[in-house]
């Protein structure tokens, strides 16, 4: 079974987010958030959690989870490589460009 | 260990642990068509997939799968028939979905073992496991901004964890350069440390000797060769005994080996602690791979570096040295093995030819031994034409450097120039009647007791006879004649 | 123009049969839908954009007919393609400011197998961002109103599909259902609209919401139709390894409506949902429609199926916040014009935090929640293990009944503006569909009938993995009973 490596909470959920997690998911999820998003955003959570507190009475000892719903069997591919046709189409969308590579802000 | 060590580190020992990520020689990418070729223009090698353009989806590339399971088993790993890839989740610009696709809680190699020599002793590390995943694109800096070409992204590569078994800096290069020999043996990988195919990461810690946890450790990156290896492993063991002696903390973190400066410095920390949410890919369902799969991999593994070593020394009765020497790369150790076959067994001189001149000649031109002029098979036939007597060792070399220099084979060489050994002894003794009569006075005093003027008789016979002479025969007529016999 | 074919209620069936018959020309079709889209659009706000090169591909199919060539299945058929499948050279925008100039360099497999058929591509229709709503109120280009009454929303995500539909502007369109997003809007605009088993279509260009979840399909005025498109985009794709080697049957040909003898079940645990009048009449009525034809009525029970929201919010928004990563302003879409002397996070932060609207943002936030250090188990691995249990009943189901019915929503259409500010009685809405995602199941709506204010209302069929063709069959069966509910039009045409 996958434990992620990560302690998991004791007993089921936490059934409500406050500000403070609020802000620190935000930060994880790379979104800016006002101050007034944040308040709303935990009121709006927190009543989604407390709702979706029921899955905790399912009794899943030894189930294992599912991803993939349907019985599908694995797909490789052979080892061929293709080169595009038009490699600028594919840096035609960039916000910033310095020739053929991506501008980003400074990352050091 | 050593007494050195242990003297140099006091009561305190090092625990070192190494991923490597060795980048699987695939011509495509482990997800997308895109190729892996090194050294494309900017940009050159991308598609929908790696550039992580809107509903691009990832597909298993068949040969990395192959490639892993070559590396597990012969790393004595257990091949586990359902891995899984997940998500490693963090935000930067060189990663372009957001996540790294990579193996988790399920790789598909665990619980396997490295032999390798320090010294003449053979020593073991555990490898805890090794999963597949896929490399990130090259950012450059460049103060006001960064850049970023995503060729290198997509990447496929195998980390190799080892267990932190590893007690020395020695220890520590050695282990990596076993790996190194191995993966190349393997040819699932180049090894080019420079441009990143081959890299080592070092986890350090230090304890006192008979403690049985383990202490903070510190993951050291950005080292591309073995001898770095060695030098910011000793670095960072002396930085952390220190730091316990002062009183200091360890703290958990990543730092960068600086070679000009041999030290270890501490990335930029953040505060942020990491949280990959892992989580299995969705995109991909689980690697599944049939026994047979495995079995077709595991008849085909080539004899490792170690082992042939073991066996050049006991078939072939060549030193140790010389066994490591051609086992070093898998194709100097095949052309090793095909020059005695041709030589016809002489097994002492094909490794004296190969580790001299041709190894020689290789380093002079930067050529490898696949690339050499002469091959195994001619190689061989000219020992054997030494053998037979047919030429000498010192028109050997001459036929040799004609043969690195022409490709030509050794019997046509020998012919062409007329450098068959001359053994007809009626011809050698006109020639040694011929130097006996041209030098009356070294006659006499050789004869006079002189004896050491010998060889003036044989260069002379040499020269006369261009070098042809069998050796042997001169030495034994020359003396009957210069005896008056 | 034949006299024959009225385009404002032809089916794509009828129309392909004009087109190949030379009775109709391509273009003179494509033109006709134009035309439509240019007059009625303005007031549905159906369409984020048009194919420019449309008329092209109608004259590339009428030489084709003309050289005696196969057109193809779906020949001359103008389609409206909802806006997260990506179009080659044609902008796609997944409804997103952050995606608001965005050219794909590709097009999905969908679009490629689309047009291989003859189909045209007639515009990108308007969805709720990243198909994260049910009423297509979430769009950048502003809410689509239902052309059954233009105070209401079309339901969602492929809401502009739906309406374009509704409204005549396009015969037939793709839509894409991760929780009920072609068949909510197929049912609040009277239309077939139709899920196909999980790994039935390729996923490749399609712009990814929960990829477990995700499934392009068809929406359209018939069963048959709705089998036709179904024909053409279904199959194997090389570029998707979720997508199924499975063969892919013929079923607009081999659709029949006798149902004589299928076992239709009816969860007992949906029917004790308290549910809207009107929706419980029509399911009511279409329930009994099947009966009057000989089908076998049969209760199942999926004591579980309550947890599917809970599963379902849990599981889409965790992989929505992963595959929603890749919007980060880098190397295409929205990047913040307040970046000078900001570091890279901030940049981050602030592109994605203006690039993504209020519902996508709830929905990143409550998925890296549920992945994060220390609720992984309580969240997302526990509804994963909830889903396996959810599917493992419908799998059980199956083995006493062929096909499933329910409603499709509690309510029939909804006012604009009436729920948005409430997401979590937007997302118990979703009772009904969600479950076939988790499960993996073709999932369609069938119209079965209007509320007393003239909406309409359609019901759910599911089928047991990759057996659409039963499905089909109750579809065709319902649609045959209920005449009278198909020769209903919204007041707008």
């Amino acid at each position: 079974m996958i434990n992620n490596g990560k302690k998991s909470t004791s007993t089921g959920a936490a059934a409500t987010l406050d500000v403070k997690a609020v802000e620190k998911v935000a930060e994880l999820s790379r979104l800016q958030l006002s101050q007034n998003e944040i308040e709303t955003i935990a009121g709006q959570l927190s009543a989604v959690l407390q709702s979706f507190e029921q899955l905790q009475a399912v009794d899943t000892n030894g189930v294992e989870p599912l991803v993939t719903p349907t019985e599908l069997s694995v797909r490789f591919r052979e080892d061929v490589a293709v080169k595009v046709e038009d490699v600028e189409l594919f840096l035609a969308n960039a916000p910033a460009r310095s020739g053929r590579l991506f501008k980003v802000p400074p990352v050091v | 260990m050593s007494s050195e060590t242990e003297n140099r580190y006091g009561d305190y020992e090092p625990v070192i642990g190494i991923e490597i990520h060795a980048q699987l020689s695939t011509k495509s990418k482990m997800f997308c068509t895109a190729s892996t070729e090194f050294g494309a223009a900017d940009n050159e090698n991308i598609c929908e997939v790696d550039t992580a353009m809107p509903g691009a989806l990832p597909v298993v590339n068949k040969r990395a799968i192959e490639f892993s399971v070559r590396t597990g088993l012969a790393l004595g790993c257990d091949i586990r028939k359902r891995s899984v890839f997940s998500r490693k989740q963090y935000f930067y610009p060189d990663l372009p979905k957001g996540y790294q696709i990579s193996q988790f809680d399920l790789p598909i190699c665990e619980h396997g073992r490295v032999d390798y020599l320090l010294e003449g002793e053979k020593k073991t590390v555990s490898i805890t496991r090794a999963h597949m995943e896929e490399d990130a694109g090259k950012s450059t800096h460049h103060g006001e901004y960064s850049l970023i070409n995503l060729n290198r992204a997509g990447t496929p590569l195998l980390e190799i964890v080892s267990g932190p078994d590893i007690r020395s800096p020695q220890e520590a290069a050695e282990y990596a350069r076993t790996v190194h020999k191995i993966v190349r043996y393997l040819d699932i990988c180049d090894g080019n440390l420079e441009e990143g195919s081959f890299r080592c990461d070092c986890n350090v810690s230090v304890r006192k000797r008979g403690e049985k946890e383990f202490r903070t450790r510190v993951e050291i990156k950005n080292i591309n060769s073995f001898r770095f290896v060695e030098k910011a492993v000793e670095y960072e063991i002396l930085r952390q005994i220190d730091c316990y002696e002062t009183g200091e903390k360890i703290v958990q973190e990543t730092r960068l080996y600086d070679p000009d400066k041999n030290r270890t410095v501490a990335m930029r920390a953040k505060e942020e602690a990491h949280d990959y949410r892992y989580f299995p890919d969705p995109d991909l369902l689980p690697v599944e791979i049939e026994e047979s799969f495995i079995e077709g991999i595991r008849s085909a593994l080539p004899e490792l570096p170690l082992k042939r070593a073991e066996r050049f020394q006991q078939e072939y009765k060549i030193p140790e040295y010389d066994s490591h020497v051609l086992t070093q790369e898998k194709p100097l150790a095949d052309y090793y093995e095909a020059v005695v076959k041709a030589a016809g067994g002489n097994a002492k001189a094909a490794s004296n030819w190969v580790m001299t001149e041709l190894m020689r000649e290789l380093n002079d031109s930067k050529k490898q031994v696949q690339e050499s002029p002469i091959s195994a098979e001619h190689l061989g036939q000219m020992v054997a034409l030494i053998d037979k007597g047919t030429i000498s060792g010192k028109i050997a070399k001459t036929v040799f450097s004609e043969m690195w220099s022409s490709g030509k084979a050794p019997e046509v060489i020998v012919k062409e120039k007329g450098l068959v050994q001359i053994t007809d002894t009626s011809a050698i003794e006109k020639a040694i009647d011929d130097v006996i009569a041209a030098s009356p006075n070294e006659l006499a005093a050789y004869r006079g007791g002189k004896e050491k003027l010998f060889g003036f008789f044989v260069g002379q016979v040499m020269k006369a006879t261009r070098g042809q002479a069998s050796p042997d025969l001169v030495n034994q007529l020359l003396k009957k004649k210069l005896a008056g016999e | 123009m034949s006299n024959s074919l009225n385009l404002d209620q032809a089916t794509c069936s009828e129309i392909r049969d004009a087109v190949r018959g030379k009775k109709v020309s391509a273009v003179e079709v494509t033109n006709h839908f134009q035309s439509r889209v240019k007059t009625l659009d303005p007031k549905i706000n159906a369409f984020v954009s048009i194919n420019e090169k449309a008329e092209e591909a109608a004259k590339a199919v009428d030489e084709k007919i003309a050289r005696g060539e196969d057109p193809g299945i779906l020949a001359g058929i103008p389609m409206a393609v909802k806006d997260l499948l990506c179009t080659k050279g044609l902008k796609t925008t997944a409804s997103s400011k952050m995606l608001a100039n965005f050219i794909p360099p590709y097009s999905a497999t969908v679009v490629k197998r689309l047009e291989a058929a003859g189909a045209v591509t007639l515009g990108k229709t308007s969805l709720d961002e990243f198909a994260m709503g049910s009423s297509n109120e979430n769009a950048a280009t502003g809410p689509v109103r239902n052309p059954w009454n233009p105070e209401y929303v079309p339901g969602g995500s492929s809401g502009g599909s739906a309406a374009a539909i509704a409204a005549r502007m396009a015969p037939g369109a793709i839509g894409t259902d991760t929780g009920g997003s072609i068949r909510q809007p197929a049912s609040f605009c009277g239309l077939f609209g139709m899920k196909p088993t999980y790994g039935r279509v390729s996923r490749y260009g399609i712009i990814a919401f929960a990829s477990s979840l995700d499934q392009a399909g068809p929406m359209a005025l018939s069963t048959k139709d709705c089998a036709l498109i179904l024909e053409a985009i279904s199959g194997s794709c090389e570029f998707d390894s979720t997508s199924a080697s499975i063969e892919v049957p013929k079923w607009s040909e081999i659709l029949t409506d006798d149902v004589k003898g299928l076992r239709i079940g009816l969860p007992k645990e949906y029917f004790a949902e308290s549910m809207d009048a009107d929706v419980e009449r029509v399911t009511q009525e279409a329930i009994a429609a099947l009966k009057d034809r000989g089908a076998e009525i049969v209760e199942v029970s999926l004591p579980l199926v309550k947890h599917a929201v809970p599963v379902y919010y849990l599981v889409a928004t965790s992989e929505a916040s992963s595959n929603l990563a890749r919007y980060d302003g880098m190397r295409y879409g929205h990047r913040t014009a307040d970046a000078a002397g900001a570091d890279l996070d901030e940049v981050y932060s602030r592109s994605r935090g203006e690039g993504f609207g209020s519902e996508v943002k709830r929905r990143i936030m409550l998925g890296t929640y549920a992945l994060s250090s220390g609720y992984y188990d309580a969240f997302y691995q526990k509804a994963s293990q909830v889903r396996r249990l959810i599917r493992n009943e419908f799998l059980q189901a199956f083995e006493s009944c062929d096909v499933i019915l329910s409603p499709v929503s509690t309510t029939p259409a909804f006012k604009v503006g009436e729920r948005i500010n409430d997401p979590l009685q937007m997302y118990l809405n979703d009772i009904f569909t969600t479950s076939t995602n988790l499960a993996g199941l073709p999932g369609m709506s069938v119209p079965a009938g209007y509320s007393a204010s003239g909406l309409p209302i359609g019901v759910q069929l599911m089928g047991r993995h990759f057996d659409e063709a039963r499905m089909f069959n109750v579809s065709l069966a319902l649609e045959n009973a209920l005449g009278a509910v198909k020769a209903r039009r919204p007041h707008v045409i």
